[in-house]
C-alpha cells in the first residue's frame, strides 16, 4: 500500500469539513468519465472505461456451454477481475485475492440483478446447449473508484457485443446430427446478432471519510478511507446500482468503518441521480437512444 | 429466478407460517470449544453455524503485521454436506468475498489499536446451511469474540429482510431467498446504531428499502438481546458455584 503522507491526508480532511474536495469537485461529482468500445477485435464485445485517470479494459468471449440444471433453457454468464500489476505498484501477480473477488462479484451482481442480459434468448438447444457469456475485467490504470470503473466498462463492453454465430459455424454443423432441434435457432439466427439485452444498472460509489461522503472517490481519498496510518478513521465504502426507473438493484457496504441510515439514503438518492446522468453518457457511447 | 410457487398466501403467512415480521427460531450458546479463546453455537432456523475466536496473537506471515493495529481475519466456510447439492471443500469466491466483508465489519467494532502486530482469528463454520447464513455468521462471531474477552465498542449482529411475492420480509427462508424478489442483509453496531455490513441483491424501491431496513434493523435489536442472554447464561453460571462453595464451607470444616 502506498502511505499518503499525513499532511495530504490532514489537508483532505480539512477541505472535506469546508465542504470541498482536493480537485474541486463537489461531493457528489464525478470525474470525466471516457467510454470506447470495440477495442480488441478478437473479443465478441469490449470497452475500455475512462473515470478519471483511472483506466479498466473489459472483454466479453461467448462460448457454448451447457446450462445449469435449475435453469435448462437459460444462458450462463460469468464476471472475473484482474488486478493486474500494470495497474498499480500495489497490485501483485497471482491468483486473485480477496480485493479482486469482491470487485468482480460486485460488478456482477450488480449485471445479473437487473437481468440485463436476456439470458432466456440465450439458448441453443433447450436442456443441452446455451451461450455462455464470459465478462472479464482487466485493471490497467488504478487511480480510484474500480467498481464503476468496471461496472461501466462491462456494461459498455455488453453493448458492443455480437453473438457469434459465423465462428461457430463448424460446431453448430456438428450439434445438428445429434440435436436436431438445433435448426430453429439456426434459422432464426443466420448471422451474428447483437447480444439480446435489456437497460442497464448503474453502479455508484462512494466513501466515507471525516464524516462526510464522497462520490467517485479518488485514490487519495479511498486510503484515507481504507484507514492507511489512520487506525481508527472509520472510513467505509458504498456501492449502489440502480435502474432506470430508480430502483435500488444491488448494494455493497466495503471497508472497515460504518454508515448511518440517514448517510445510506442519502447515498443511494445521489446514486440514483449519478446513475441517470451516467446512463446517457453510455447510451451516448454505445449509440443507444 | 421466477417460479409458481406461492410464497405468502391471503393471510400474509409465510410458507413456514411467520408472520412478515417474523424471525425464525434462534438458540445462541457461548463457549461451546475447548480449545478456543471464544466460541458460540448458533442455531437459526435450518442454520447451524460455529464461531470460534484464537488471538490477538502474533500475526503470521509476519509481512501482514500492522505495527498501529491488530489484523482481523474472519474466515467463512461452508461445510461440503450443509448445502443441497455438495459444496467443494475449501474457500470460494463466495465465501472469500463473505469472509472478507465480515472481517471489514469485526474490525469496526474490535479496539484493533490496542493489539499492535497481533491478529484475531474468527473462524466461521456453516455446518448446516438454511439462508441467511452470512448474517448467523456475523452474528455468532459477535458472541464468541465476547466470550473471548476481546474488548470491543459493541457487540456486532447481523439479520437480513428481503421481500417476496412483493411483500417485504424479515428473516429470509430457503425457498424465500431462492424464489424471492430481494435480499437485504444487514449488520449492525447496536450500541452506536450504525450499519457495518450491507448488501442487497434484487429489486427495491427507495419505499421498500426502507421498509426492509427498518425490518432488519428491528431484526437486529432482537437478536441482540438474545446475544446478551446467552453470553450472561454462560457467566452467570460461572460465577454461581463460588457462591454455592462458599455456602456450604461451614459443613466441610465441620
Amino acid at each position: 500500500m502506498t502511505v499518503i503522507p499525513s499532511i495530504k491526508s490532514d489537508y483532505l480532511g480539512k477541505l472535506a469539513e469546508q465542504g470541498k474536495r482536493i480537485d474541486g469537485r463537489r461531493f457528489d461529482e464525478y470525474r470525466k468519465i471516457e467510454i470506447e468500445t470495440h477495442v480488441v477485435s478478437k473479443a465478441e464485445g469490449s470497452a475500455r472505461v475512462r473515470i478519471g485517470n483511472t483506466q479498466v479494459l473489459a472483454g466479453i468471449k461467448m462460448d457454448i456451454g451447457e446450462p445449469y440444471s435449475d435453469s435448462p433453457n437459460s444462458g450462463v454468464m460469468t464476471t472475473s477481475a484482474e488486478l493486474v500489476p500494470l495497474a498499480s505498484p500495489d497490485f501483485e501477480a497471482g491468483p486473485p485475492g480477496g480485493r479482486a473477488i469482491e470487485l468482480a462479484r460486485v460488478v456482477d451482481r450488480g449485471i445479473r440483478e437487473s437481468q440485463i442480459i436476456d439470458v432466456d434468448k440465450l439458448c441453443v438447444v433447450p436442456d443441452e446447449k446455451v451461450w455462455m457469456v464470459f465478462i472479464d475485467i482487466h485493471i490497467l490504470d488504478y487511480d480510484g473508484n474500480l467498481f464503476d470503473t468496471a461496472s461501466l466498462a462491462a456494461l459498455a463492453a455488453l453493448f458492443s457485443t455480437k453473438v457469434p454465430m459465423d465462428r461457430f459455424k463448424p460446431l453448430f454443423e456438428k450439434l445438428k446430427d445429434t440435436c436436431p432441434s438445433i435448426n430453429d435457432y439456426l434459422q432464426q439466427h443466420p448471422t451474428d446478432y447483437p447480444l439480446p439485452l435489456r437497460e442497464p444498472p448503474i453502479s455508484c460509489t462512494s466513501v466515507k471519510f471525516n464524516n462526510v461522503v464522497v462520490f467517485d472517490p479518488s485514490l487519495d481519498e479511498e486510503e484515507i478511507a481504507e484507514g492507511i496510518g489512520d487506525v481508527r478513521s472509520h472510513g467505509a465504502r458504498l456501492t449502489v446500482a440502480t435502474d432506470e426507473k430508480g430502483h435500488i438493484r444491488a448494494m455493497q457496504k466495503g471497508l472497515n468503518g460504518s454508515f448511518t441510515k440517514e448517510e445510506i439514503q442519502k447515498a443511494i438518492k445521489a446514486s440514483i441521480d449519478n446513475g441517470n446522468e451516467i446512463r446517457q453518457i453510455l447510451y451516448k457511447s454505445v449509440g443507444k437512444k | 429466478m421466477k417460479s409458481d410457487i406461492k410464497l405468502i398466501d391471503g393471510h400474509g403467512k409465510r410458507l413456514d407460517g411467520r408472520k412478515a415480521d417474523e424471525l425464525r427460531k434462534i438458540k445462541i450458546e457461548a463457549g461451546v470449544l475447548h480449545r478456543a479463546d471464544g466460541s458460540c453455537y448458533l442455531e437459526w432456523g435450518g442454520n447451524k453455524v460455529l464461531a470460534a475466536v484464537y488471538g490477538p496473537r502474533e500475526a503470521i506471515p509476519k509481512h501482514t503485521q500492522n505495527p498501529l493495529k491488530a489484523i482481523v481475519n474472519a474466515r467463512y466456510n461452508m461445510a461440503s454436506f450443509s448445502v443441497e447439492d455438495r459444496k467443494r471443500p475449501g474457500p470460494d469466491r463466495r465465501s472469500v468475498e463473505i469472509s472478507k466483508v465480515i472481517s471489514e465489519a469485526l474490525e469496526r467494532v474490535i479496539l484493533i489499536e490496542q493489539f499492535p502486530r497481533t491478529m484475531i482469528n474468527v473462524n466461521i463454520e456453516v455446518l448446516d446451511a438454511e439462508a441467511g447464513t452470512r448474517c448467523a455468521g456475523l452474528t455468532a462471531a459477535g458472541v464468541a469474540l465476547a466470550d473471548a474477552g476481546i474488548p470491543m465498542i459493541d457487540i456486532p449482529v447481523a439479520c437480513a429482510a428481503g421481500k417476496i411475492d412483493g411483500h417485504v420480509v424479515l428473516d429470509l427462508g430457503q425457498k424465500e431467498d431462492n424464489f424471492g424478489d430481494a435480499d437485504l442483509p444487514l449488520g449492525l453496531a447496536p450500541r452506536i446504531n450504525e450499519v457495518i455490513l450491507l448488501q442487497m441483491d434484487g429489486h427495491l424501491t427507495m419505499d421498500e428499502f426502507n421498509k426492509a431496513f427498518e425490518l432488519a434493523h428491528h431484526g437486529c435489536l432482537v437478536v441482540s438481546e438474545m446475544q446478551k442472554k446467552a453470553l450472561l447464561e454462560k457467566y452467570e453460571s460461572v460465577v454461581q458455584p463460588e457462591e454455592v462453595v462458599q455456602d456450604v464451607q461451614p459443613e466441610e470444616s465441620e
